[in-house]
């Protein structure tokens, strides 16, 4: 609500179809860079949390430090973490992703560390006795078996790497935080802001939605 | 390699150390801030969560609002409410601060006391006890643990998004980061990066002493999966 001694100033609607319809390339492409960064992170995120899960599994004695290494990272503020990578990586797309695979590692290795232990040992050794080798028992077997487990461990990471790509901003990498910045920057533009805003919570709860689809496509048994 | 000679020649440079802008002055700030915002925050979400878990309504709710506030940004929300009357500077920070740490204390005290065995409950009742006792002296003591917890994971949270907070003006050790990136000047920019996350880390252990301090050696959790249901327990990154 504009305040009454504001009568002189131009109008700054929080929402506007016409600063949408009038920016929609920049919106477009500040929300294909949101996604990508997304997409590309979490991927290697799930990329490096398998063999991370497998080499924990194999070696027990590393599981917990390998944890509490992911928690360490985890701890970091992403602002210090981009900051940190910056001097190194420059103010690149680079940077954001390098950070943000760091954060999704605490939840993934996890999850696919916890997926993979729910798999029961009866299953294991009846697969193992009907001749089933080591590569096709993980792909076959127990990566199946672990997938629900697995993809919630995916569901919480992505939604927190949606929130976390603003924060690029710093790195002039923000995908839709570039929007909020500029709102910002650009004498408190309203409708810049709030629509970049919505559309990170929009795209975190259609990327939520989308996972859980995969997971029942992927899944069929789990349901009753 | 040059840039970690450079950041320890600004870290150690005494220029850094004194007046507003230095080093103390602006961890001061940021701990201020910070603090208030825990503080009022637990004020504000521990009754809540309490009375929520001990007459076991609107659970599902609580759960719910602190899934949700994952999703959203805390830079958007940061600058949103910079662009409100809330305004910017110190003040509006605290305020913005303790608006995204009260869904985090507010489910996992709500679970701590919604998970107190339902016949340790019984046992209490059958005691006796009224349903304020049966509150004081049986539900808080076992929720304690998961309160801790909560107030460990939002206040490492907080003291991450006092950072962002140099964006919109606020101060802090944020500042530094800000200033250097505005500066361009590498050296500045990672020892703010330092600085912040050395901050994070030692309030993260600090605090996590003080939650094994409270919490019994039985109780102890081991590593759980994260389905989201639960996912209250992870904090979101900052």
């Amino acid at each position: 609500m504009p305040l009454p001694l504001a009568v002189d100033e131009a109008p700054n609607p929080w929402l506007s179809w016409s600063y949408v319809r009038d920016n929609a390339d920049a919106i477009i492409a500040a929300t294909k860079q949101h996604i990508t960064l997304t997409v590309v992170s979490v991927a290697l995120g799930l990329l490096l949390s398998i063999p991370l899960a497998l080499l924990a599994r194999r070696f027990r004695r590393l599981e917990t430090p390998l944890l509490g290494l992911t928690g360490f990272i985890y701890t970091i503020p992403s602002l210090a973490l981009f900051a940190l990578l910056a001097p190194v990586t420059g103010l690149t797309a680079k940077t954001v992703v390098i950070g943000l695979t760091g954060y999704t590692l605490l939840v993934l290795v996890r999850n696919v560390l916890a997926g993979l232990d729910g798999v029961p040992p009866e299953v294991v050794e009846a697969a193992r006795g009907m001749g089933i080798g080591p590569v096709r028992m993980f792909l076959r077997v127990q990566l199946p078996l672990a997938l629900p487990t697995i993809l919630a461990g995916v569901r919480v990471a992505t939604v927190s790497t949606v929130a976390l790509v603003t924060v690029g901003v710093v790195v002039s990498n923000g995908g839709l935080g570039q929007l909020i910045f500029e709102g910002f920057n650009n004498n408190l533009y309203h409708a810049e802001i709030l629509t970049a805003s919505l559309l990170c919570v929009l795209l975190a709860a259609v990327a939520d939605l989308l996972l859980l689809l995969l997971e029942r496509l992927l899944t069929p048994w789990t349901r009753r | 390699m040059s840039i970690v000679n450079d950041t320890a020649a600004w870290l150690t440079d005494p220029d850094h150390w004194s007046g507003p802008d230095g080093i103390p002055h602006r961890l001061v700030e940021h701990l201020a801030v910070s603090g208030a915002a825990v503080g009022i925050a637990c004020l504000i979400a521990l009754p809540i969560a309490f009375v929520l878990g001990h007459t076991g309504r609107g659970g599902g709710a609580a759960v719910n609002l602190s899934n949700a506030s994952r999703a959203v940004p805390t830079f958007a929300l940061l600058v949103l409410l910079a662009a409100t009357p809330v305004g910017f500077g110190n003040r509006a920070t605290v305020v913005a601060l303790t608006v995204f740490a009260i869904p985090p204390l507010l489910t996992n005290a709500y679970i701590g006391v919604r998970d107190v065995d339902p016949e340790v409950r019984e046992a209490a009742r059958g005691m006796g006890m009224t349903g304020r006792q049966l509150m004081r002296r049986v539900e808080l003591p076992l929720a304690l643990p998961l309160v801790a917890a909560g107030i460990r994971t939002v206040a490492v949270q907080v003291v991450a998004t006092a950072t962002l907070a140099a964006y919109v003006g606020g101060g802090g050790l944020g500042r530094l980061i800000a200033d250097g990136f505005g500066r361009a000047d590498p050296a500045m920019t990672a020892a703010g990066g330092v600085l912040v996350a050395l901050l994070a880390l030692v309030v993260e252990l600090t605090l996590a002493f003080v939650q094994r301090r409270v919490t019994p050696g039985p109780v102890r959790r081991r590593v759980r999966p994260l389905a989201p249901p639960e996912s209250a327990v992870v904090p979101p990154a900052v």
